[in-house]
C-alpha cells in the first residue's frame, strides 16, 4: 500500500535553514545538509527546500547547496524558491534535485509549467500554491504569502495540473504558523478532484493534526518545519502514532 | 569481505533523469562508476546500471542512435535496470506505443486511472526473491515515481501492489531490474544495490 509521506521543509536563507512564523520573523534552525542528513535517518518521506527570500530579492536557490545535498541524501528531495527558467531547473535537476517547486514564476507565466513538463516530465514539477481566504474566498497569494492574485485557488490549482504539474503543494496562508491544524477541507477539496498528489502544508501543531489531514484532509503528504526544526514533535514519534491510528506509514528503512 | 571500491561499475550514459542521483548513491557506497556510451568500456565493466527517468520513445531513439540498443541486450555481465530503464528492457511500452529491449517478454501498460497516477511515494515490496533482496525485512519499502508499469510474468522476482499487483522487479539469466529508485530508497535501497554489487 502507498504510504502517506511525511515532509520537513528546511527553508534556506543565504545556505542556512531558517523558518518564519507566517514567514516574516525568521531564525536560525542549522545547517541545512545536517539537518536533511538527520531527517533522513529518523524516518523523514522527503524532504522540501524552499528559497524563502529568493522570490522577493530575487536571488537563485544555490546550485552548490543542492549539490552537497545530493551527495548526502538517500532519500527524494524538491528544490524551490526563486525558480523561474527551465535552464534554472536544468541546473538544480541536474545538480541531484528530484522535484522543483515553482511558485510565483507559474503565476506569472503560467505557460513555464507546460515547458517544464514538457522538457523534464511531470513527475519533477512540482507547483507551490499559497492560499489566504479573503472574504469567504480562497485566493491565490505569490511573494510568500504577501501578494494577493486575481486568481481563485482551486481555478489555479485545476489549471496547474491541466499544464502539467505533477504535484500540488498547497500552503494555506491562513494556518501557517498557527498550530492549530491544516486546511482540511480546501485540501480534500483538491485531492479528491485533481489526479495528482496534494502536499498539505500550513497549521501543523500536534500529531492528531497530521492524521486529521490524512483522513479528513485526504492529503498525499503533509508538510510541516518549525514543529520538527525546534523538536516539539519527533518524526518516529509522530509516524510511530499515524500507523497506531491506521495511516499507511513507512516506518522501518531509517537506520 | 568484498572489496567494493575495486569494483569496475559502470552507468549506461543517455538521456535519462537520474544519472547524477546513480552515481552519487554508488559513491556512498564507496563506488566510483564511469558513465558511459561507449561499447568497450560497457563490456568491460564488471556490473552495468542501465537507469532511467524519462518518457519512452524518447529514451528508445537516443539508445538507437547509438546503438546501445543492440549492445545493452548482449552483456553478460550482471545488469540492473531501474526505473524506466527497467520498462525499456521488456517488449513494448505503451507509453508513446514504444517497442523496447525484448529482454524481458513483457510489456509495459498504463496504470487505469482508477488512482492519481504517477504512482509516486513509498510503497511495500513483496514476495521478493532471490539475493538482490537479501537481508531487507518483509516490510521493505521503496520509493516510486511512474505511471506505466511492467505486468507480473514468470521473471518476475517481487512485487508492488497500486491499483493493480505488477513486478517491483524482474530478473533473467544476467538481467536484473527494479522499477522503484534504490538510489533515493534510503536504507533498503542501498541494501539492493549493495547486494546488485556482490552478484
Amino acid at each position: 500500500m502507498l504510504t502517506k509521506r511525511i515532509i520537513p521543509c528546511l527553508d534556506i536563507k543565504d545556505g542556512k535553514t531558517v523558518k518564519g512564523v507566517n514567514f516574516v520573523e525568521l531564525r536560525d534552525a542549522g545547517d541545512p545538509v545536517e539537518l536533511a542528513k538527520l531527517y533522513a535517518e529518523q524516518g523523514a518521506d522527503e524532504l522540501v527546500f524552499l528559497d524563502i527570500t529568493a522570490t522577493v530579492e530575487k536571488r537563485k536557490t544555490l546550485v552548490e547547496l543542492v549539490s552537497r545535498v545530493a551527495a548526502e541524501l538517500n532519500i527524494p528531495f524538491t528544490v524551490g524558491g526563486g525558480i523561474s527558467s527551465k535552464e534554472d531547473v536544468s541546473a538544480l535537476l541536474a545538480a541531484g534535485a528530484d522535484k522543483i517547486s515553482i511558485n510565483s514564476s507559474a503565476v506569472k507565466n503560467p505557460d513555464l509549467i507546460n515547458e517544464l513538463a514538457l522538457e523534464f516530465g511531470s513527475q519533477c514539477v512540482v507547483v507551490a500554491i499559497d492560499t489566504r481566504n479573503i472574504d469567504g474566498k480562497d485566493i491565490v497569494h505569490t511573494h510568500g504569502g504577501r501578494t494577493p492574485t486575481n486568481l481563485e485557488t482551486r481555478a489555479w490549482a485545476r489549471e496547474v495540473v491541466a499544464r502539467g504539474a505533477g504535484e500540488i503543494l498547497l500552503t494555506s496562508m491562513d494556518h501557517d504558523g498557527t498550530k492549530a491544524g491544516f486546511a482540511n477541507k480546501l485540501t480534500a477539496e483538491l485531492s479528491a478532484e485533481l489526479a495528482v498528489p496534494i502536499i498539505a502544508s500550513g497549521g501543523a501543531g500536534t500529531m492528531p493534526h497530521f492524521k486529521d489531514v490524512f483522513t479528513t484532509g485526504k492529503a498525499d503528504a503533509a508538510l510541516a518545519a518549525s514543529i520538527f526544526h525546534f523538536k516539539e514533535i519527533g518524526i518516529p514519534d509522530l509516524k510511530g502514532y499515524l500507523k497506531e491510528e491506521g495511516i499507511a506509514m513507512r516506518l522501518n528503512n531509517v537506520k | 569481505m568484498y572489496l567494493a571500491h575495486l569494483m569496475n561499475i559502470a552507468i549506461v550514459k543517455y538521456n535519462a533523469g537520474n544519472v547524477r542521483s546513480v552515481t552519487y548513491a554508488l559513491q556512498r557506497l564507496g563506488i566510483e562508476p564511469c558513465i558511459s556510451d561507449d561499447a568497450e568500456v560497457l563490456h568491460a565493466a564488471d556490473k552495468v546500471i542501465f537507469p532511467g527517468v524519462g518518457e519512452a520513445s524518447t529514451a528508445m531513439a537516443y539508445l538507437k542512435q547509438r546503438g546501445l540498443d543492440k549492445l545493452i541486450p548482449a552483456l553478460q555481465q550482471p545488469v540492473l535496470g531501474v526505473c524506466l530503464g527497467l520498462q525499456l528492457m521488456c517488449r513494448h511500452s505503451e507509453e508513446n506505443n514504444t517497442p523496447c529491449l525484448g529482454i524481458f517478454d513483457v510489456d509495459v501498460k498504463r496504470f487505469p486511472p482508477k488512482d492519481k497516477v504517477p504512482h509516486m511515494g513509498w510503497n511495500r515490496v513483496e514476495k521478493m526473491q532471490g539475493p538482490l533482496f537479501e537481508g531487507l525485512s518483509q516490510e521493505a519499502y521503496l520509493y516510486y515515481v511512474h505511471s506505466y508499469y511492467a505486468e507480473e510474468s514468470r521473471y518476475t522476482i517481487a512485487s508492488t501492489e497500486y491499483i493493480l499487483p505488477y513486478s517491483a522487479s524482474l530478473h533473467k539469466d544476467n538481467f536484473y531490474a527494479l522499477q522503484a529508485h534504490p538510489e533515493k530508497s534510503g536504507k533498503d535501497g542501498e541494501k539492493i544495490l549493495e547486494n546488485f554489487l556482490k552478484l
